[in-house]
This record gives structure tokens, C-alpha cells and sequence, in this order.
């Protein structure tokens, strides 16, 4: 029995119903499997609950927060809902995407920065948000990106 | 500005009230005291002399939502209140600054219903990317907890993982279940039927911070504030094309004016006020003509909009509305759980008829067509969804239907690449995510 395993039913313990426990059973594997659920973390997560892991997939598939695919070790979310939009959020990603060399969606090559644009992430007021490995900086204008980047580069 | 009344952010005109010692320092915890030395029914009364309408954006009295809670000796079942934190209407970001200011008077408040209902059992439900704020309110928990003030009531803070969708309260018991977060039909009502089928009262996170102070100083006080038929104060969230945007804590009632203008500083950049949408992206658009509306429920319905979450969106002249209404139909497209046919069909249909205005390749017929969408959506899913999607984008073709009508006519958008809208991603149309050692 893993440590991941006993993680997740000290969680469960907290809900009448183990199965409510199932966001932050995804949350504990995505963390623990590189930032994303790989198959092996969605049969842990199952079997720790009592789950079968295609339940477990059904369920992280309906939420943006769960990766099915492998992620880079650092994650840029850049919002480009209205509020951010209206304030240059495009500038703001299109930055991202010429100081990293892709596409917004992908990963650099040496698997270092993922690049995604996101629905709002709740800071309209102080936008463009950007948020940088769960951590949010608001605002980040176009030119605020070159340094984020050579800080990911960096750490 | 300085000396404007706040009841829900009160004491953090200089920074929040993140200690059990701060906000004890400004008179907290001893609503609750009081509560508990009151009978629930007593509680109850007080919520409902409060006139305290639900922050979430349906506006329910939240006093008589918990008056519908069946009683213990009636209820077979344990009772739950769930709070509501998965804020993600867009424009809206004043949960988030309730729970990193005044995180104790929202456990307060909550430890205050959780006797009202008489139920020992309390969820936060907390939007998943709020991770500063979960620390925040974890931290003081933890101080509730050291502090004995939980008097055998078990709060559990459990974190979404991004769905729009689980904002509405029934998709978000479902999730709570450990489901994905579908809504369900009602009724029943999650006051009889909730969280694991039994009596729930869900309220949203500033409906619940505001029952502290409503104890504090009586319902009846609190009716006083505000205007009719919305009493109180209101955590506006101002964004979009202003100097200052931000979280504004004012009296419903308020007009546009003053939070726009005097508050917010006005349109930055020299630019014009072009349409404000007053109630999140899901509301029905306001034109400049409309500024003096004031902001409570009537005076919005009057004006055919609704006060919704309380995000205040400026746009300036700018934003080209078809773009506007693309952006706004994609994200709902996105958020559609696919439950409801009419919205998961329809959000689809929406985006691709105003890319086709906004590309210049839509016949005469489509801006009808797309109003035939919408109305094909409004009223007919289980949830609101659908509707947030339809109704503010059928307002933006009626309120601006000569600049919809002018891409059809003109082929192109007349605002090519100037609009502040331009080119923008939504998320729903990036690439898949790829790793480099995945292989072709």
C-alpha cells in the first residue's frame, strides 16, 4: 500500500460518502505523477476509493484542472476571458508564446514551460491575469513576460 | 470614499482581517456568541428581517431558504449547509476578497447558519484555482479550531478542479458526491433532497459573511440599508476598460454612475463608455444612456438586465460587440456540461454563427438565425447555463444590431484588427497540450 494511498483515505474520512473524495484523491496523484494522471494514478486513485478507473477517468475528464496528457514541470495559464481581454490579455499570450517558442496549448520542447490560455480565473479587476504554476500575478502586461519567462528558465 | 459604509468587508480599509486576533480586535466572534444563546427559529427570524437576498446571483431570500430545512425531528436524514465558493462568472472576483480578507467572518456566518438549521455539518466548496484563498481560509480554520469555537460542528474546505458549471448548485452537490458536476433536475430542492439526498441549505460565500454583522446589529437594522426589496450593502466587482477596477463595497441601490465614475475613476485611456454588462458576462448588455440605473434587483429587471453576481464589466467604444458576443458564447460553449440538448447544441451553434458575422461570411438571415438560437435555449435546460450563454448575447444583436448588421452588409468586421477583441484565444481553441516525448 502506497503513501498515496493512505493520503487519500485520511481524505475520504472527512465525507459520510468515501466517493466525495474523489477531486482531491485526483489532486493528490496529479501532484504526486508530475502534473498529470497517467493511467497507473487513475487506478491508484480508484482503488484507494473503491472506483474503477474509468469512473476515475469519467470524472477528471469533466474538469479543467485534471491533465490527461503529460504537462511541463511549469505551467502558464493566461486568462483571456473579456475582463482580461478588453485589457490586452492577446498581447499578453502572444508574448508567452514568441519568448517560449510555441503555440499557446504546448509544451516546450525541453519539457520545461506549458502554455495555456484559460476561462476566467476571478481577478477581472487587476487584469491580465496570468497564472504561474497555481500561483496567480495580476496584472502581467506583454511586457512584464520576458522576465516570468527567463525566471521559468531559470528555476 | 473613505468613510463609504461596508458591512461584509467592515474593518479592512487598511488590510484584511486574516487573524482570529484581528478580527476579534474589531468586534468579531461575538455574533456568534449571540447566535448560539438564540433559538434557531430566532436565527431565522433575524435572517428574514434582514431582507438578505443571495449573493450568488439568483437573489433568493436567504432567510427563507433556511426556514425551508426541515427540522430535526422532522428530517430523517442529517441536515448540511454548503457554501458556495466556486466563484466563476466571469467579471466576478469578490468571494475571492472576501475570503482573503475577512476569512473568519465567513466561518462565523457559517458556524451561525449551521445553528440556525440546526445541522453539525458544514462544505465550503471552493473554486479549485483559488489556491491563495483556500490557504487563507485553511490558516483560519485552524485558528477556529484552536480557539474551541466550533462547538462539535465539522467544517471540511474542499476545492473544485475548474468546472463553471459546479457554480450552480445543484451540479455542485453532485461534484461534492464526487460526480462529475451535471446539474440535476428540481425539484426537489436541495432544502428536502441536497447532498447525499438529504436537507442541504446552500449559500453563496458574501450571502454567508453577511450574517455575522446581521446578528450584530439586528435584522431590522440591516433592512434599513440598501434600498427596497434589496437591503444591504453588495461587494461589486468593477472591470474592463476603467482606471480603477476592483472590489467596491456599496449600498444596492448605488448607479452605475458612482461606481464607474467616482469609484472606479472612470473610462481609462480617454476612451468613451461604449456598454456595461452590470451582473457578469451572463446578463443582458447596458447602454451609456442607462448610467444613472441604480444597482439593486428591481431597478435591473426595470432596466432589463439583472444584478446577477455583482460584476460590474465597463466596455469602451473600443470592443467590437460581435467579438463581444463570440467570446462570451465561447466560454459558455466551453462550461455546457452537455446534460441539456438545447445548451449543448446551441452554445455550439452560437459560436459558429458569430464567427461566421465577425469573418464577414453570414448571410442576411443569419443575425435572425441566431436569435432563433438563443431563443431555442432560453427556458427549455435544467440549469441556468443555457440561458446565461442566449441572453446576453441576444441583447448585444438588439441593443447593437446596426454594428452586427454592418458585417453581414460589409462583409468584414468594421473594426478589423482595431478592436480590443481582436484575435483574442478563447481556450476551447488552442492546441492540445503535447509534451515533447510524446511521440506523432
Amino acid at each position: 500500500v502506497s503513501a498515496l494511498h493512505d493520503e487519500i483515505r485520511a481524505v475520504a474520512s472527512q465525507y459520510p460518502d468515501p466517493r466525495s473524495a474523489i477531486l482531491p484523491a485526483l489532486r493528490l496523484a496529479q501532484e504526486q505523477h508530475d502534473g498529470w494522471l497517467p493511467p497507473e494514478a487513475l487506478r491508484e486513485v480508484g482503488e484507494a476509493l473503491d472506483l474503477t478507473p474509468a469512473y476515475c477517468k469519467a470524472v477528471a475528464s469533466f474538469y479543467d484542472l485534471f491533465r490527461l496528457e503529460p504537462v511541463g514541470e511549469h505551467v502558464v495559464e493566461v486568462c483571456t476571458n473579456v475582463s482580461c481581454a478588453l485589457l490586452g490579455a492577446q498581447r499578453t499570450l502572444e508574448a508567452f508564446e514568441a519568448e517560449l517558442g510555441i503555440h499557446c496549448g504546448e509544451t516546450t520542447a525541453d519539457g520545461k514551460v506549458t502554455l495555456r490560455a484559460v476561462e476566467c480565473y476571478g481577478g477581472c479587476g487587476w487584469g491580465p491575469v496570468v497564472s504561474v504554476d497555481e500561483r496567480y500575478r495580476e496584472p502581467v502586461g506583454a511586457d512584464d513576460v520576458p522576465a516570468i519567462v527567463e525566471e521559468l528558465r531559470r528555476g | 470614499v473613505a468613510d463609504r459604509l461596508q458591512i461584509v468587508l467592515a474593518g479592512t480599509e487598511e488590510r484584511g482581517l486574516t487573524s482570529y486576533g484581528e478580527y476579534a480586535a474589531v468586534g468579531g466572534w461575538k455574533a456568534l456568541a449571540k447566535a448560539r444563546a438564540m433559538e434557531p427559529d430566532a436565527v431565522i427570524e433575524e435572517l428574514l428581517a434582514s431582507g438578505l437576498r443571495g449573493r450568488g446571483g439568483a437573489g433568493f431570500p436567504m432567510g427563507r431558504k433556511a426556514s425551508f430545512i426541515p427540522k430535526p425531528g422532522v428530517r430523517i436524514n442529517p441536515a448540511y449547509l454548503v457554501i458556495n465558493a466556486d466563484e466563476s462568472e466571469p467579471g466576478t472576483f469578490k468571494d475571492r476578497e472576501v475570503m482573503q480578507k475577512v476569512p473568519h467572518r465567513l466561518l462565523e456566518g457559517a458556524l451561525i447558519t449551521a445553528h440556525a438549521i440546526e445541522s453539525q455539518h458544514v462544505f465550503i466548496y471552493i473554486r479549485g484555482e483559488y489556491l491563495a484563498e483556500f490557504e487563507t481560509l485553511r490558516a483560519a480554520l485552524e485558528e477556529v479550531r484552536a480557539h474551541d469555537l466550533l462547538g462539535g460542528v465539522t467544517i471540511v474546505l474542499h476545492r473544485g478542479a475548474g468546472a463553471y458549471i459546479c457554480g450552480e448548485e445543484t451540479a455542485l452537490l453532485e461534484s461534492l458526491e464526487g460526480k462529475r458536476g451535471q446539474p440535476r433536475s428540481k425539484p426537489p430542492f436541495p432544502a428536502i433532497s441536497g447532498l447525499y439526498a438529504s436537507p442541504t441549505e446552500v449559500n453563496n460565500v458574501e450571502t454567508i459573511a453577511t450574517v455575522a454583522p446581521i446578528i450584530a446589529m439586528g435584522g431590522a437594522e440591516y433592512a434599513k440599508l440598501g434600498v427596497e426589496n434589496s437591503s444591504g450593502t453588495r461587494v461589486f466587482s468593477l472591470s474592463g476598460n476603467v482606471v480603477r477596477g476592483g472590489n467596491y463595497e456599496l449600498p444596492m441601490g448605488t448607479s452605475l454612475r458612482e461606481l464607474i465614475y467616482d469609484l472606479g475613476g472612470g473610462i481609462a485611456d480617454g476612451r468613451e463608455l461604449k456598454a456595461v454588462i452590470p451582473g457578469g458576462s451572463s446578463v443582458p448588455v447596458l447602454t451609456p444612456d442607462q448610467i444613472d440605473a441604480t444597482l439593486d434587483f428591481d431597478s435591473m429587471a426595470e432596466h432589463g438586465t439583472m444584478l446577477g453576481s455583482g460584476a460590474v464589466i465597463a466596455i469602451d467604444d473600443r470592443c467590437c460587440m460581435v467579438q463581444l458576443g463570440l467570446r462570451v458564447a465561447q466560454f459558455y460553449r466551453h462550461e455546457s456540461c452537455g446534460k441539456c440538448t438545447p445548451c449543448r447544441e446551441g452554445t455550439r451553434w452560437m459560436v459558429q454563427i458569430l464567427r461566421s458575422i465577425e469573418e464577414g461570411r453570414a448571410g442576411q438571415g443569419d443575425l435572425d438565425l441566431l436569435l432563433d438560437v438563443c431563443d431555442r435555449i432560453l427556458g427549455k435546460c435544467l440549469c441556468p447555463l443555457g440561458d446565461a450563454a442566449a441572453m446576453p448575447v441576444a441583447s448585444y444583436v438588439s441593443r447593437f444590431r446596426a454594428e452586427f448588421q454592418r458585417h453581414i452588409d460589409e462583409g468584414a468586421c468594421p473594426y478589423g484588427d482595431a478592436s480590443s477583441l481582436a484575435r483574442v484565444l478563447a481556450p476551447a481553441d488552442q492546441h492540445a497540450p503535447r509534451a515533447a516525448e510524446v511521440p506523432a
